[in-house]
């Protein structure tokens, strides 16, 4: 698992250099040309991550977590969740920057090797901010009724969600 | 909806704080805030630049198509109502193929452009289509294959191994999309005149 995680990368960096090559495409100026737009892609959800991490930040450092969703540790100590990954699993299908700083967060006080550290990378990577991505397609061609979209949705995300927590405890 | 979401961290995380006399985490956590956001910022910059750049690569080079067109046959099964040969198709195979290579930026176009197709097909215009919401369900299940900023954000914390969460990251939405899809699929069974 670990070997083939490793060699995932450096074998699709290969490949598509080669591939690139192979059929003649000028790669340098093409990763030139990609590497402008992913700069402009960054610098447009700069003001949506500072809005989001002035927002959780707040919330977190109210310290809501520990002391409310504390009252429920002895269930989640009981399936083995740690309490602090709970709000990013909440908010991981609505705002993909709000869970970004949350596992920045978590980055932060534990550590990107820990348990929890892990865990928040392997959610944040499973699955897409599914009510988002519905709001947008939808709205774009004026659909109204969205019919069992959203249920059908989330509970993909839930299963995603459910499996990572499984997989993490599982592999470290 | 990210409106109230928004409004709801805020909210709660200065309210609980009043109540609780905890007002001085709070004041801090407000004035160095943006630090913290701009840290964020610049620790995923250097790799979707570098991701995007590397990309951009094999989107000229046709792999992106090659990759689409590998995918298309297999969509055709999960996708009975959409009509052989139909343009919506090639769209969504396009789009699940940049997901899947974390370019979800390009990937957008190709969705938008899948669902415009599918609405032309589509008898009852405001609502919802079959195909559609299978769509949105593989979409949302997001498949990547590299997730750019996860990796970029445990780099810059320094994680021993940052690449480590990437084959549970696919299992995990391998699972995800499956359940998804499968679930999808007995709606579509049973509900057939819905």
């Amino acid at each position: 698992m670990n070997i083939l995680s490793k060699i995932v990368i450096p074998l699709f960096v290969i490949f598509v250099i080669f591939y690139g090559f192979y059929k003649k495409v000028n790669i340098y100026d093409a990763f030139l040309e990609g590497a402008k737009e992913g700069l402009i892609i960054t610098f447009n959800i700069f003001p949506s991550i500072i809005a989001m991490v002035f927002a959780i930040n707040i919330f977190l450092d109210s310290n809501f977590v520990p002391e409310v969703l504390g009252l429920f540790k002895n269930f989640f100590n009981l399936v083995h969740i740690p309490l602090e990954i709970m709000p990013m699993a909440l908010l991981r299908p609505i705002s993909g920057t709000a869970s970004l700083a949350i596992m920045n967060d978590i980055f932060i006080t534990s550590g990107p090797d820990s348990y929890i550290g892990r865990l928040a990378s392997v959610l944040q990577g499973c699955t897409d901010t599914t009510i988002y991505v519905l709001a947008l397609y939808f709205s774009s061609i004026g659909i109204k009724k969205t019919r069992y979209a959203l249920p059908v949705g989330l509970f993909a995300d839930l299963i995603g969600i459910t499996v990572a927590f499984l997989i993490t405890s599982l592999l470290f | 909806m990210v409106s109230y979401i928004w409004f709801f961290l805020i909210g709660i995380g200065i309210i609980y704080s009043f109540l609780t006399g905890n007002l001085n985490a709070v004041n801090d956590s407000i004035l160095t805030n943006g630090t913290k956001a701009l840290e964020l910022v610049m620790s995923i910059l250097p790799i979707i630049v570098l991701w995007t750049g590397i990309m951009k690569i094999a989107e000229e080079s046709g792999l992106l198509k090659k990759f689409a067109s590998v995918v298309e046959p297999f969509l055709s099964k999960l996708f009975p109502d959409i009509p052989k040969g139909n343009a919506a198709l090639g769209f969504i195979a396009s789009n699940i193929a940049a997901n899947m290579l974390g370019l979800g930026s390009a990937a957008t176009p190709f969705g938008l452009k899948a669902m415009s197709e599918l609405q032309k097909i589509n008898p009852k215009k405001d609502t919802a289509s079959r195909p559609m919401i299978t769509f949105l369900v593989l979409n949302t299940a997001g498949v990547t294959l590299v997730p750019t900023t996860v990796l970029a954000l445990r780099i810059a914390h320094g994680s021993a191994n940052p690449s480590e969460i990437i084959m549970p990251g696919i299992i995990a939405t391998f699972c995800s999309s499956l359940g998804g899809l499968l679930l999808d699929y007995i709606i579509r069974k049973k509900g057939s005149k819905l």
